[in-house]
């Protein structure tokens, strides 16, 4: 009779399996709920919940499912409808453009609070579903004008943020050209543990022979310590609308570090245009991937290399403001620079790639917001000399 | 399996929360490892000696490092020693079974009652290791291929398992277990937890106490936020030194206790010199009583 239960978990985003929901089955049978739905719950949470990300998942899902909320599901659907017809659309013709651009932000949030207040009379109950944040379209959306930054003749193109749709695409292709010369250049990153340290795990076959002789034919085992690539990398890519134009060159690097085995440990991770007190573990950036950012940094020791890839390119305020956030519903307090700050503090070594040429740095539209990032991050034009050079930095001892 | 009457509900010295004491109910009766997470300092190492001192059972630990593998849980054949002992001829050494030693996961199948098995810090080791018991944790056998022997679990064990979130575990190994996050304790749960160890304590001194606490937890640029174990120890500092409650609020006497990297010393000290004492103050936050 639960098993709608199961489904409404899954479409939660709380990775439940069959191996799970049987356990949950065992334990009824034994009684372990109590008769009761506090028991139901906790035991539901413990059994099929595995990580505390999904605990707040689990809580709305076990909300809509037991709280007289009669078709949440339908409900759903139908916050999801009127949100698609309120939304600008996806073309802009030049003309809405223009509107977008003289709304400041506040004014920009403002409607749109307006229009999540009507819909919350209009809905009963619907403002919850928008407070989830990930499952409504308000939650992810950022629209980028078309044009590309590295021309430097077009002057207002700096994001707005506007709740739209977004497209997401995955960064994994099997894009071959130019792959190789990524992977050539990442194999220079390096470094073997030294002689010095570890544990002595590795027979030292010739040492051993030689001291067996010297004992006269008494074995005499000599354990010698193994040299390996010690490297963690940690990618944190930029996933954005503007750095769309990129795509191609950032695949192929992703690509490559994908396909360079020779790492100790390697993560990836995404975020949209700033950092802020989350980051994605899937580049559509959405909600069900997002882990805190100060988990992040409690996860990667420090002496992870890390390496962001992003235009660097924003509006201002996401960069300098709380609050500056693209994405409409999400509240940063601090400023993206705070972050950005933070996490170039906690690891030994970090570089910044911009797919952005060096040479347009100074005259893009986003180059208040490179200067400012590259008195953070030492920044590399995402070429392959670029990379060499940034690896050369992530290999200096500091 | 034997018994499903059995449930902790904590012990004299270990306070835990209904909901917790509810998922290792349900861990020991599934016969599922329990793996527990939460931020350092909430005490999970001290759950598993809790189950064991609260269903009166023998507690194993299993130290986890970076270097161990999973078979030196279930085994180790000592080859080298069998070596030096053939070189000599006085040991019997045709008997493979003198050099296997059980490791932790062993001995816990071995033992004659039911045990409690605590593998402390799992995402220390390689990113493999969880996958590697899977089957052991399963079924509660292993086979010892030096020997052809199986080994068998005479009694399923309560195995507890504890993580810092340091590495992601593998979900194969995840859907096996009974998870529990154990949160940071709210402000009366610590008092609870205060009172466990230092009866005595004057109530005015534990409430300014816990607001400076959580004043300093709160700083969101902290490097390492304080835990329990080091308010504890504060706590136990501050009684000892004789400070007056009024002061804590003002000076935050003994602040090493509590803060461990420079770093974070002169982030507080610059927050209490800007925000001055009131910020702090127990009057501030009346929630916390």
């Amino acid at each position: 009779m639960f098993i709608n239960f199961f489904y409404l978990l899954k479409a939660y985003g709380v990775p439940v399996t069959i191996t799970e929901w049987m356990m949950l089955t065992e334990a009824l049978a034994l009684g372990m709920a109590h008769s009761s739905l506090t028991g139901f719950y906790h035991l539901g949470r413990a059994v099929l919940v595995k990580s505390e990300t999904h605990y707040d998942r689990y809580d709305l899902a076990f909300y809509s499912y037991f709280q007289g909320i009669e078709t949440p599901v339908e409900l759903t659907e139908k916050v999801l409808q009127w949100l698609e017809k309120a939304l600008p659309p996806r073309y802009i013709s030049p003309e809405e453009r223009q509107k977008f651009q003289e709304w400041d932000l506040d004014e920009l949030r403002r409607q749109l609070e307006q229009r999540l207040k009507e819909q919350d009379g209009e809905h009963h109950g619907g403002s919850n579903w928008i407070g989830t944040g990930g499952t409504s379209p308000f939650g992810h959306s950022g629209y980028h004008p078309a044009g590309i930054r590295i021309g430097g003749e077009a002057v207002n193109q700096s994001a707005v943020q506007v709740a739209a749709q977004r497209n997401f695409r995955g960064f994994r292709t099997d894009t071959t050209i130019g792959v190789r010369q990524f992977e050539v250049a990442l194999r220079k990153l390096r470094q073997l543990s030294s002689k010095e340290e570890g544990p002595r795990e590795e027979l030292d076959l010739d040492e051993t022979v030689q001291e067996t002789g010297n004992k006269g034919g008494l074995l005499q085992l000599v354990w010698t310590r193994g040299r390996k690539n010690m490297v963690k990398v940690a990618l944190v890519m930029d996933s954005g609308g503007s750095m769309d134009p990129y795509m191609r060159i950032c695949s192929q690097l992703f690509t490559a570090m994908n396909r360079s085995s020779h790492f100790k440990d390697l993560r990836f991770f995404f975020f949209h245009n700033c950092i802020y007190q989350h980051l994605y573990q899937e580049p559509s950036c959405s909600l069900s991937s997002a882990i805190r950012t100060d988990d992040f940094l409690r996860m990667l020791s420090p002496d992870y290399k890390l390496i962001v890839l992003g235009d660097a390119s924003m509006a201002p305020s996401e960069l300098t403001m709380p609050g500056g956030s693209i994405d409409w519903s999400y509240s940063n307090d601090e400023p993206g620079i705070a972050w950005l700050q933070r996490i170039k503090n906690h690891f030994d070594h970090a570089v910044w790639l911009n797919p952005i040429p060096a040479h347009f740095w100074a005259r893009v539209t986003g180059n208040y917001t490179i200067a400012k990032i590259r008195s953070i991050f030492p920044m590399y034009e995402l070429t392959v000399e670029g990379l060499e050079g940034a690896i050369k930095k992530l290999k200096v001892r500091q | 399996m034997q018994d499903h009457k059995i449930s902790f509900t904590g012990t004299e010295d270990y306070i835990a929360s209904k909901e917790l004491q509810n998922s290792v109910n349900v861990a020991v009766a599934l016969g599922r490892p329990l793996l527990i997470k939460g931020e350092p300092g909430t005490g999970k190492t001290m759950l598993a000696q809790s189950i064991a001192d609260g269903l009166g059972k023998k507690l194993l630990i299993w130290n986890i490092k970076s270097t161990t593998k999973a078979k030196d849980g279930l085994y180790i054949y000592d080859t080298v020693q069998r070596l030096y002992d053939s070189q000599f001829g006085d040991h019997d050494v045709s008997d493979i079974r003198h050099y296997i030693k059980m490791g932790r996961l062993g001995e816990a199948f071995l033992a004659s009652v039911q045990v409690v098995l605590l593998i402390d810090e799992i995402d220390k080791a390689d990113l493999e290791f969880p996958n590697d018991l899977l089957w052991e944790l399963d079924v509660m056998n292993f086979n010892i291929p030096e020997t052809g022997e199986t080994v068998h679990a005479r009694h399923r064990p309560i195995v507890v398992i504890t993580s810092n979130a340091e590495k992601e575990l593998p979900d194969a190994f995840l859907r096996r277990c009974i998870f529990h996050y154990i949160a940071f304790p709210d402000a009366a749960m610590m008092s609870d937890i205060i009172a466990v160890h230092y009866p005595d304590l004057e109530q005015k001194l534990l409430d300014e106490a816990l607001a400076a606490f959580y004043w300093l937890r709160g700083i969101g640029s902290l490097q390492k936020k304080p835990s329990t174990s080091e308010l504890l120890d504060w706590v136990q500092a501050l009684t000892v030194g004789g400070i007056s409650p009024e002061q804590i609020g003002e000076e935050l006497p003994f602040l090493g206790v509590l803060l461990k990297k420079d770093h974070d010393f002169t982030t507080v000290l610059q927050r209490l010199h800007n925000e001055g004492a009131q910020a702090k103050s127990a009057s501030r936050f009346p929630h916390l009583r």
